[in-house]
C-alpha cells in the first residue's frame, strides 16, 4: 500500500509528462529535445490525427534506435501534406516511392543497409489504411511471410482521405464515405466486409503486432519501442481520428481516440508470434452512441429517421470485441453505459 | 553545414508554411479560480500551496499559506472545510483531504520553527486592536506585514479568544494555539492582556491611535425564559467552556443537559463527557437535517456518547427533573409544539442557545452603526466612523474562526488603505474553475486518505486530541491528490498533442508558449488540458 502512495503522481501514467516524475518516465512527447520528425508548417488539416500518430510513432522509434532510422512512406495524406515541392517537413531521412509498394521499398531499403554492413540502421514503412489493407496489401502480406527487418506501421482513418474520403477495406460498417452513400436498407459502409489487418498479420506468425491510438500516448510510444526491441517483420496499426473525413470537431481527434477504445470498437492489444500478449483493458465504458454521435459521417443513424437497429448492430460488434480481447473494464463499478 | 544522416540536399523546410494564418481562434494559457480557492473565507490560494507541497516543497507551501492565513495548524484543526465542499474532485472520487494537508504543513512550520515574514518597513501608523480572537490576531499580523505599529489588547489572560475559550483542548491543543499566537507577537506586537476596553473613544485618543480594529467576538450566551427551581443548576454553554479553559470546571453533576442545536452545543455536551458526565444528553427543537452543527462534529459526539433528544424544547427544570415538550416540524419546516410533554432527571442545564456581543465599549458613540446586535461594516470592514474598523463575530459574519480570520486580513488592507489615502482594491477574480473545464480522464483514481482518530474509549475521560494528523507519506499522497483545477501544473498535456508542434515548452515560470507563426487554432490542446487553464479566443480578423 504506502509503496502505491509514493508512486502516485496526480495524473499518473495518462498525460504527456509530469513534472513529479523523473525525465526517464516521462514520453519522449514531453521532451523540448524530442526529434519532431515531422516538422511545423506541414500542410495537414486542423487536428489532423494522422500527422499526430506520425510523429509520436517516429519520434519514439528514433529514441528507440538512437536515430539511426530511415522512413519510407506510401502516398497518402501523409505524404503529400508533409512534402509538397520544394518543401518538406521531414527532420528524419525518407522516402517516397508509390502508393502500393511502400513494404516492397522497405524491404529493399533494409536488405540495403544489409548490404552496407550497416544493420544498426533501422528501417519503418508507413502507410494509411488504404496503402496498407488495400493496394499495398500483396507487398505487405510478402514482406511478412519473408520475415524482413522491418517495422510496417499503418495510420488508420478508415478511408482514402486524402483523395476525398473514398471507402477503404478499412472502412467501418454503417460510415458515409464519397463512395458510400447514405442510401438503401443498409446505408452508408455494408457489414460484413472489410478487413482486420492486425489479425491477419497475427495470422502470419511474425514476431510482433501491435494496435494503438493517438488517445494513449505511453502506451503507444512502448509499443514502439518494444517493436524495435525484435529484428524481423513487425506490425504497427495506429488509430488516427480525421476531422474531415469523419466530420467531427476538430479539437474532438483525441477524445474520439480514446472513445474508440473504450466502447471497444478499437480494440488495444499486442501480440508475439501470433498470440495475444497484452490487452488495454476499459477505463470508462462508453456506449457507442457517444463516439458514433460526435461524426457526421454517422449522422444518418440519429435522429428523427434514425436507425437504433443499426446502432444496436455497431454496439453488437463493440461487444463481441470487448469478449474476444477481455477489455472489459477491471471494476464493475466503472461501467456507466446506461444499458449496462 | 552538420546534416542529420543520409541527408545530403538542402531542402527547404516547411517552417516556411506559416499555417497560423488558417487559423480562426487561437489558444490562450489562462489561470481559473479553483472553487476551493473561491470557498475559502480566508482567502487562502489553496490550489497555490497544494502545488508547492505537491513536490514536497512543504517550507514553500506553508510560506504561501501564511500569505493569507497565519494559522495552519489552528485552522487545519478547527475549519468546518468549506473548500473540501466545493472541490471539484467529487467529479473524480472525493474531495481532496485540504484541511488535513493544511494541518500537516502548519504542525511542520511549528516542528521546525519556521518564522513568519518580517514585519514591513514602518510606517509610522498606529493600529489598536481589541479582542485577541482569530479575528485579531489576524490583523495585527496583516498590519505588522504592511508595517503598522500594533496594540493588541484582550480582557483575558491569555490570547486566542473563542479558540482558547471557546473551542476544547481536544480539538485543538493549547501548545499548538499557544505556539500560532506567540509567531505572531513575536513580529514585534505590542500585547496588553486582562485589560478590558470600556469606552473606544477614550481609548483612541488617549493611545494616539490612527485607526482601531474591533474584534470583540460574541462572548455572551444568549438566555431564555426558563422557569427553572432556585436548586437547578443552569448555566450558559460560553461561560462552561470558559471555565473549563481556565481548569476552573463548574460542578455539573452526572446527568447533564445541553441546550440547543450548533457546534458550541456539541462541544459542551462533548465536554461535559471528559468531566465525567454518565448522561450527556443535547435537547434539540428540531430534527438532525436541520441542526446547524457540522455533521463530522455530530459524528464525533454520538461516537463518544453523547444522545439527542431531536424534536424537543425544554419546558421547565425543577429538582432535578427536566420537562421537555416534544415538537413536530410543520409543512415549512418549522417546529411547532404538540402539547406532549416527557420528563427528563438533570443535575445540571447548559445553555447553547447562541451568543450576543458585548458593545458597551461603543456606548458613547454615535457614529459607529450597530444593528441585529452587530456593527455594520462596509466591504473595507470600516463602520460609520472613520477609522474605526470591527470584523469577526462583532461584525456580521458566518461566526466561524476562517471567517474571523478572512475579516481581520481585509480589515488590515482597508485600514492600510485608510492610513495611506488610496482607495481599497479588492484583487479581481478571474472566472471559476467549474468542473466543466476539467478534463478528469487524466487523473489517476486515488481515493482519499482519512486521518486517524483517537479510540472512541480514550475519549471519554480526557482532553487528548481526538483528529491525528496526516505522516508526510500520506499528506504528499493527499496533496497530489489536487486536480489544480484553472491552473497549469506542467503535465506537458499541450505540448505532446499538439499536431503542429505549436507549444513551445520553456519551462520556468513562463512554462509554455504558443507559436502562433503555425498554430492552426483545431483546439485539442483546450479539449486535453486536464485543468481548464487553456481558452480559445477569437481571432480578430
Ligand atoms: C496506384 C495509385 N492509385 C491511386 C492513387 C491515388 N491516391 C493517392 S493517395 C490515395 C488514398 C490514400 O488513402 P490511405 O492510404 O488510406 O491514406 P490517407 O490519405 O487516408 O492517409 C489514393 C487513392 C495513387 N496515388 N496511386
Ligand atoms: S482539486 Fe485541487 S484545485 Fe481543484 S478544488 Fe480540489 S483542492 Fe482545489
Ligand atoms: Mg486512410
Amino acid at each position: 500500500m504506502s509503496e502505491q502512495r509514493v508512486h502516485f503522481y496526480q495524473v499518473g501514467s495518462f498525460a504527456v509528462g509530469n513534472r513529479l516524475l523523473s525525465a526517464d518516465d516521462r514520453t519522449v512527447q514531453s521532451s523540448p529535445h524530442r526529434t519532431n520528425s515531422i516538422d511545423s508548417g506541414h500542410r495537414a488539416c486542423q487536428g489532423c490525427g494522422e500527422a499526430l500518430g506520425a510523429r509520436y510513432a517516429l519520434d519514439a522509434a528514433m529514441r528507440a534506435t538512437n536515430g539511426q532510422l530511415l522512413a519510407v512512406n506510401a502516398t497518402g495524406c501523409l505524404e503529400v501534406f508533409s512534402t509538397p515541392y520544394p518543401e518538406t517537413s521531414w527532420r528524419i531521412p525518407w522516402l517516397h516511392s508509390l502508393f502500393g509498394n511502400a513494404p516492397a521499398v522497405a524491404t529493399g531499403v533494409a536488405a540495403a543497409m544489409r548490404v552496407k554492413g550497416r544493420s544498426d540502421v533501422r528501417v519503418i514503412g508507413q502507410a494509411g489504411d488504404g496503402g496498407t489493407v488495400d493496394i499495398g496489401f500483396g507487398t505487405l502480406s510478402g514482406m511478412f511471410e519473408r520475415n524482413d527487418d522491418v517495422l510496417f506501421i499503418c495510420y488508420d482513418n478508415e478511408g482514402y482521405m486524402n483523395t476525398g474520403v473514398q471507402r477503404s477495406a478499412a472502412t467501418p460498417p454503417a460510415a458515409r464515405t464519397a463512395t458510400t452513400d447514405v442510401v438503401g436498407a443498409e446505408p452508408g459502409n455494408g457489414f460484413g466486409q472489410g478487413k482486420d489487418l492486425p489479425r491477419i498479420a497475427m495470422a502470419h506468425d511474425i514476431p510482433y503486432v501491435a494496435t494503438a491510438t493517438v488517445a494513449d500516448l505511453h502506451d503507444l510510444e512502448r509499443k514502439v519501442e518494444r517493436a524495435m526491441s525484435f529484428r524481423g517483420a513487425r506490425y504497427l496499426h495506429v488509430f488516427v481520428p480525421c476531422p474531415l473525413g469523419w466530420g467531427s470537431a476538430s479539437n474532438d481527434t483525441i477524445h474520439l481516440a480514446r472513445l474508440a477504445k473504450e466502447t471497444g470498437l478499437f480494440p488495444v492489444f499486442e501480440a508475439e508470434h501470433g498470440v495475444v500478449t497484452n490487452v488495454s483493458r476499459i477505463r470508462r465504458l462508453a456506449p457507442v452512441e457517444e463516439y458514433l454521435k460526435l461524426q457526421r459521417r454517422y449522422a444518418h443513424l440519429f435522429g428523427a429517421k434514425g436507425r437504433p437497429d443499426i446502432v444496436a448492430r455497431l454496439q453488437a460488434i463493440a461487444d463481441a470485441n470487448i469478449a474476444r480481447y477481455g477489455l472489459a473494464p477491471e471494476r464493475g463499478e466503472l461501467d456507466n453505459r446506461e444499458d449496462a | 553545414m552538420e546534416r542529420p544522416f543520409a541527408i545530403t540536399l538542402d531542402v527547404g523546410t516547411s517552417r516556411a508554411n506559416h499555417t497560423g494564418s488558417w487559423r480562426v481562434e487561437r489558444p490562450v494559457y489562462v489561470d481559473r479560480l479553483p472553487p476551493c480557492n473561491d470557498a475559502c473565507p480566508a482567502g487562502e490560494n489553496i490550489q497555490g500551496w497544494l502545488y508547492e507541497a505537491e513536490s514536497g516543497g512543504y517550507e514553500a507551501a506553508w510560506r504561501k499559506l501564511v500569505e493569507n492565513n497565519p494559522l495552519p495548524a489552528i485552522m487545519g484543526r478547527v475549519c468546518f472545510h468549506p473548500c473540501e465542499s466545493a472541490c471539484n474532485r467529487v467529479q473524480v472520487d472525493e474531495a481532496v483531504g485540504i484541511n488535513a494537508v493544511e494541518r500537516f504543513l502548519g504542525d511542520t512550520a511549528i516542528e521546525h520553527g519556521w518564522s513568519l515574514p518580517a514585519a514591513g518597513p514602518d510606517t509610522g501608523k498606529r493600529v489598536l486592536v481589541v479582542g485577541a480572537g482569530p479575528a485579531g490576531l489576524s490583523a495585527a499580523y496583516h498590519l505588522r506585514l504592511l508595517g503598522h505599529q500594533v496594540r493588541l489588547v484582550d480582557s483575558s489572560p491569555k490570547l486566542g479568544g473563542m479558540l482558547r475559550y471557546g473551542i476544547p483542548a481536544y480539538r485543538l491543543p493549547r501548545a499548538i494555539l499557544d505556539a500560532e499566537i506567540a509567531r505572531i507577537t513575536d513580529m514585534g506586537v505590542e500585547v496588553v492582556a486582562n485589560h478590558t476596553v470600556h469606552d473606544i473613544d477614550a481609548e483612541r485618543r488617549e493611545g494616539g491611535f490612527d485607526a482601531v480594529f474591533l474584534a470583540v467576538g460574541a462572548q455572551l450566551g444568549k438566555r431564555v425564559n426558563i422557569p427553572a427551581g432556585d436548586s437547578s443548576k443552569v448555566i450558559d454553554a460560553v461561560s462552561f467552556l470558559h471555565q473549563v479553559a481556565d481548569e476552573d470546571p463548574p460542578m455539573l453533576g452526572r446527568r447533564v443537559i445541553v441546550y440547543g442545536g450548533g457546534d458550541t452545543a456539541l462541544d459542551a455536551a462533548r465536554t461535559a463527557r471528559r468531566l465525567g458526565a454518565t448522561d450527556a444528553v443535547i435537547v434539540y427543537r428540531r430534527n438532525r437535517d436541520k441542526m446547524p452543527a457540522h455533521a463530522e462534529e455530530v459524528e464525533q459526539a454520538l461516537g463518544e456518547g453523547v444522545t439527542v433528544r431531536w424534536l424537543s424544547t425544554v419546558e421547565r427544570f425543577e429538582n432535578e427533573r427536566l420537562v421537555l415538550e416534544k415538537m413536530r416540524l410543520n409543512a415549512d419546516g418549522f417546529p411547532e409544539p404538540t402539547g406532549e410533554y416527557e420528563e427528563l432527571d438533570a443535575d445540571s442545564l447548559v445553555l447553547a442557545l447562541g451568543q450576543d456581543t458585548d458593545l458597551s465599549l461603543l456606548e458613547g458613540n454615535d457614529n459607529v452603526e450597530v444593528r441585529d446586535g452587530v456593527v455594520q461594516v462596509a466591504t473595507t470592514m470600516m463602520t460609520n466612523e472613520g477609522g474605526v474598523f470591527a470584523g469577526g463575530d462583532a461584525a456580521p459574519s458566518d461566526r466561524t474562526a476562517t471567517v474571523a480570520v478572512g475579516h481581520g486580513k481585509r480589515a488590515a488592507r482597508g485600514i492600510d488603505a485608510y492610513l495611506r489615502n488610496v482607495d481599497f482594491v479588492s484583487g479581481d477574480r478571474h472566472d471559476l474553475a467549474t468542473a466543466d473545464h476539467l478534463n478528469t480522464w487524466y487523473y489517476a483514481d486515488a481515493p482519499r486518505t482519512e486521518r486517524p482518530e483517537l479510540e472512541r474509549i480514550r475519549r471519554q475521560t480526557n482532553f487528548e486530541e481526538v483528529i491525528g494528523g496526516l505522516t508526510e507519506e500520506n499528506a504528499l499522497f493527499e496533496a497530489r491528490r489536487c486536480l489544480s483545477c484553472g491552473n497549469c501544473f506542467e503535465c506537458d498535456n499541450c505540448f505532446g498533442v499538439c499536431p503542429d508542434n505549436a507549444v513551445i515548452k520553456l519551462g520556468g515560470d513562463v512554462k509554455y508558449v504558443f507559436n502562433y507563426d503555425f498554430c492552426k487554432g483545431c483546439g485539442i490542446c483546450v479539449r486535453e488540458c486536464p485543468c481548464g487553464a487553456i481558452e480559445m479566443v477569437p481571432e480578430l480578423i
